[in-house]
Formats: C-alpha cells, sequence, structure tokens
C-alpha cells in the first residue's frame, strides 16, 4: 500500500504544475483554454527530443516552458486580435500542435528508457531511489512554481491580471490593456502545462502524440477537488488547493483501478467526476432548497 | 478643456436596423465644467459618452481632451485622462478582490503596471481616509472583497476610484440610475461633494430632469444625435422643468417621448 501511496502522491505532484496552469485560465482568466490538450504533450515532445539528443534536463525544461509559452500566445492572439471565441481559438491551437508535436519528435512517440533524464540522474548522483526522485522533484517544482505564481499575482501586472479574469470592462476604464493581459496569462498557463508535460514524460520514460487527451478534463478535475476539499477563503489557498486536489485525483484514480476498474474506462470515469464536481454548486442549492422549505 | 467636434456614429450601417446614433454632434467643455446631460430614448446620451471613452470608434470628427487628440487612441490608452462611473454598480469594480486591491488598482490609472507589489502599504492610510469620507463604513472592511458590498456601496467605490487620481475628464453615465431613490440621492450627494472640491470637469447623463436641473453649472439636452439645449450659469440656476420642455418643443419641434424623463 506504502509502495503504491508514494509515487501517486509524487505523481499528483508533476500533474498539479499542469492544474495550476489550467487554474489560471479557468478561474484567474475566466477561460477554459483547450490549448493545453496540446501544450502539455508540446512539452513532453520538445523535452524528449531534446534530453534524447543528449542535452541537459535544465535545457529541456527551459525549452517545453518556452515552447509552451508560445502555444500560449498563438491562442492570445487568435483570441485576442482576430476576435475568435476563446474556446475555438484553444481548439485551433490543440489540433495545429498536433502536426508541431508530430514534427518536434520526428515519430509518434518517443522512448526515454536508455536516456538520462532528470530523476536518472538524481538516481545515479544523488543515490535516490526512483520514487523518491520524483517525489523529491514534485514537492520541489510544486512549492517552487506554487510561490512564484503567488508572487507574481500580487504583482500589479498580476491584479491586473486577475481583475481582467473579472471584469475586462473596469480594467479597461483603469488603463491596462485587456488584450496583453490575456495572452499573458494564457502564456504563463501554457508554460506550465508545458513544464508539467516534460515532467511526465520523464517520469513515464516515454513522449507520446496522444499524452494529451484529457488534459484539460484532468486539470479542471484537480481545481474543483481541491476547491471544494481544501477551499478557496484567499488566493494563497486556492494555490495549495489546486495541488492537492491534484495529488486527490491521483489518489482516486490508483484506488479505482486497484478496486479492479479497467485503466481503458479511467477517461469515462474521470469525465463523470468532472460533470458532477461542475454540478456540485447546483446540487448543493437545490438540496438547501429542500431543506429551507422543510 | 473637452472639444468634441462634429461627431458622427452609426450603427448597423447599410442594414435595416441602422441607427443614426451621433449626427454632428459638438461640445466644448471649459475646465470645471459639471454639465449635466439629458435627452430621451436614443437621442445618443450612452453614444456621446462611449465615443469620449473610447468604447468604439466613431465615423467621423474629433475628440479633444486637454490639447491632445484622442480620437483613434485605444480605450485603455484614454483612462489617463479620463475617469468613468457606470450605471451598471457591477461595471465599475472587480467583484472577486479587495477593496484595498481594487484602490490600488485605480491609484495607478493610466500607468503601465510593473512587477512591484500590487498592494502598497504607504497609501493604505490614504485609502482608508477616503472610505472614511463616504461614509459607509468601508474602512473597516478594506480586506473584504468587493462582490460583498450592496449596489450603493459600489457605485461610491467607483466613484472614489474613478477621482483618486484626478481625471481631466469624469464620466458619469447614468450613474445613480440603477440604485434605489435614497442611495441614489446619497451617492449623487457625494458626486457632487468630489466634483466640486476637486473641480472636476465632469459630464453626467442623468434621466432625471430634477438631478439636472439642480446639479452642475451648465445643462445640454440631445436630440437626434446633436445638442438641442444648452444653458449655463444664471440662465440654467432659474431654469425649471416645465420651461425645459418648452425649450425642448421649441428646439425640436417634437414631443418629449421618454416617460421615464418625464415621470422620475
Amino acid at each position: 500500500m506504502i509502495d503504491l501511496l508514494m509515487p501517486t502522491i509524487a505523481q499528483g505532484l508533476l500533474w498539479a504544475i499542469m492544474a495550476l496552469g489550467v487554474y489560471i485560465t479557468y478561474r484567474v482568466l475566466d477561460i477554459a483554454d483547450l490549448t493545453v490538450e496540446g501544450s502539455f504533450p508540446l512539452g513532453a515532445a520538445v523535452a524528449a527530443s531534446l534530453l534524447a539528443g543528449g542535452y541537459s534536463p535544465w535545457l529541456a525544461f527551459g525549452a517545453a516552458m518556452l515552447a509552451g509559452m508560445l502555444a500560449g500566445v498563438a491562442t492570445g492572439l487568435l483570441h485576442t486580435k482576430l476576435k475568435i471565441p476563446a474556446l475555438l481559438a484553444g481548439i485551433l491551437t490543440m489540433i495545429a500542435l498536433y502536426s508541431v508535436n508530430l514534427r518536434v519528435m520526428g515519430k509518434a512517440n518517443l522512448s526515454l528508457l536508455r536516456v538520462d533524464t532528470v530523476f536518472s540522474i538524481m538516481r545515479d548522483i544523488g543515490g535516490f531511489s526512483n520514487a523518491q526522485a520524483v517525489l523529491c522533484v514534485g514537492i520541489v517544482s510544486s512549492l517552487l512554481i506554487g510561490g512564484l505564481i503567488y508572487w507574481f499575482f500580487g504583482t500589479e501586472i498580476g491584479a491586473a491580471i486577475r481583475a481582467t479574469g473579472f471584469n475586462p470592462q473596469m480594467i479597461r476604464a483603469q488603463g491596462v490593456d485587456t488584450n496583453f493581459t490575456i495572452i499573458l496569462g494564457l502564456l504563463i498557463s501554457n508554460a506550465l502545462v508545458a513544464l508539467s508535460g516534460a515532467l511526465v514524460a520523464q517520469n513515464n520514460g516515454f513522449a507520446d502524440v496522444g499524452m494529451g487527451t484529457g488534459t484539460i478534463v484532468i486539470g479542471l478535475a484537480s481545481v474543483i477537488i481541491g476547491e471544494v476539499l481544501f477551499g478557496t477563503r484567499s488566493f494563497k489557498n486556492c494555490i495549495i488547493s489546486v495541488v492537492l486536489g491534484s495529488i486527490v485525483y491521483r489518489l482516486v484514480i490508483a484506488a479505482v483501478l486497484q478496486m479492479g476498474m479497467p485503466p481503458n474506462d479511467l477517461k469515462l470515469f474521470t469525465a463523470i467526476l468532472v460533470a458532477f464536481a461542475l454540478s456540485l454548486p447546483l446540487i448543493k442549492s437545490k438540496l438547501g432548497l429542500r431543506k429551507a422549505v422543510k | 478643456m473637452l472639444r468634441v467636434e462634429n461627431i458622427c456614429k452609426t450603427f448597423f450601417a447599410g442594414t435595416i436596423n441602422e441607427k443614426k446614433a451621433l449626427q454632428g454632434l459638438s461640445l466644448h467643455l471649459k475646465p470645471g465644467d459639471f454639465v449635466t446631460v439629458i435627452g430621451g430614448n436614443g437621442a445618443g446620451k450612452s453614444t456621446l459618452m462611449n465615443s469620449i471613452a473610447g468604447v468604439f470608434p466613431i465615423d467621423s470628427g474629433k475628440i479633444i481632451i486637454d490639447g491632445n487628440d484622442i480620437t483613434k487612441t485605444p480605450e485603455h490608452k484614454r483612462a489617463k485622462y479620463i475617469g468613468r462611473v457606470f450605471q451598471d454598480p457591477m461595471m465599475g469594480t472587480a467583484a472577486g478582490m479587495m477593496i484595498e486591491e481594487n484602490l490600488a488598482i485605480a491609484a495607478r490609472r493610466g500607468k503601465t503596471p510593473g512587477l512591484k507589489w500590487g498592494l502598497d502599504s504607504d497609501n493604505q492610510t490614504w485609502f482608508s481616509e477616503l472610505l472614511q469620507e463616504l461614509d459607509l463604513g468601508l474602512e473597516n472592511r478594506m480586506t473584504a472583497k468587493v462582490g460583498l458590498l450592496s449596489g450603493g456601496q459600489r457605485q461610491a467605490l467607483t466613484l472614489l476610484m474613478a477621482t483618486l487620481i484626478k481625471p481631466k475628464l469624469l464620466l458619469l453615465d447614468e450613474h445613480t440610475a440603477a440604485l434605489d431613490p435614497k442611495t441614489a440621492a446619497k451617492v449623487l450627494a457625494l458626486t457632487e461633494r468630489i466634483v466640486n472640491r476637486d473641480h472636476l470637469t465632469t459630464l453626467m447623463i442623468t434621466h432625471n430632469m430634477r438631478d439636472a436641473l439642480r446639479c452642475g453649472n451648465r445643462l445640454i439636452m440631445l436630440h437626434n444625435g446633436r445638442v438641442i439645449i444648452d444653458v449655463e450659469g444664471e440662465e440654467k440656476s432659474r431654469l425649471t422643468i416645465p420651461d425645459l420642455l418648452k425649450m425642448f418643443e421649441q428646439a425640436s419641434g417634437d414631443m418629449l417621448d421618454s416617460d421615464r424623463l418625464l415621470l422620475s
């Protein structure tokens, strides 16, 4: 049981970086950004290609984030300059990225088995076990990224991005270009999603062009589970909730697999879980109403 | 201070819904002018406001503020000169952010935001004093989210935000229309206090003729996208509602069609 617990939590932490990216678009900017379905494998593809070419994991992470930023900017430009609805803009970038990812890797699947990854290096040099290495990287990156997000969204620019999500009219009247804040938000979000993709690919030992399917749903599941279980009192609270939500999501998945659910049904299960979580406010108010009547 | 020259704006041009909202409207505001704007439905009041604020581009004409031609300047860049309060109390503030965060954003109006921490502790006392003047108890709720405030409180806060950095021009677009009469009177009194204290050049749309006559030093009435009545000073202060109605009929050759304007 413990053997299973540690890698599951570690996995949750690696995916939490993606969930934080989804939080930035879905909750802060109030945009459901489907770009993540493409930028997650993009980060994996870029990192895997560089690692397979013998480059250092640091460079791989940097390049993956840069690629994710470009993907976010592409969606941002489609949405703000060409006035394409955000949802559709994200879908367009996502589809385009499928081809881009194939080009980056040269094929549909790139193995990292005999390649130095951040985890294998920690194993070889630091003497960590694989599970310890993943947990370590997961904790450090979640703390670092979570801290950076907290700092950034407390700055003047960060406040302007948050205000854009709440009320674009208001922040324009205060002199901020909302096209700029939307593009910047999408850029940051997709950089994080790509970074998460790069981490997950190294943990899985491969990058696959299809590994992005369902990214948005997993991200939403983490955000909503986190919010429901751990609260949304302050911005700091929200960030912590999202990270914990990602861990809980992985624990739930591990539990249902352990109980014998076929892995092929996983995405169906996740979709139902998210649909249920998204309808919680309605269910709650209905229940509250019934109680009030009684 | 504000010079609007011969501006035109047509919505849905070339379609069956074509609406000529502004038809060569000109207006010149001197520094410190407090102008109330009235007019029937579709007279062009809001279109005038939104044209000045830059919500949409105008078809022709010129808009100049304090010597700067802003006709082609995007909305967010005009914020440097213009403070705005909207009809909808929800429009002027970010509901999910704290009162002090909203004020901090307003304190940077027209400046490019940087990577400094958004909340400046030096500003706290300043904000607190200003909130105290509102007399709504908000100074003790600086960290409360704005979404928790009532419509009147939010509108008072928006007014404070619009005037925190003294604007060259204050635009008030029926900013008391969505409030209950008592709250509306309070917000209007606050408006007069701030405008008079800071000698703000102000353009205030109102649907209330009494308010239009009582407030400010000048009154204009719009009809079919033009200014048809423009009175100021002595002449304005002697004006009554029946006078105004007579003037309207003479100027437009029409009866006033707005029930809202007449009944309020």
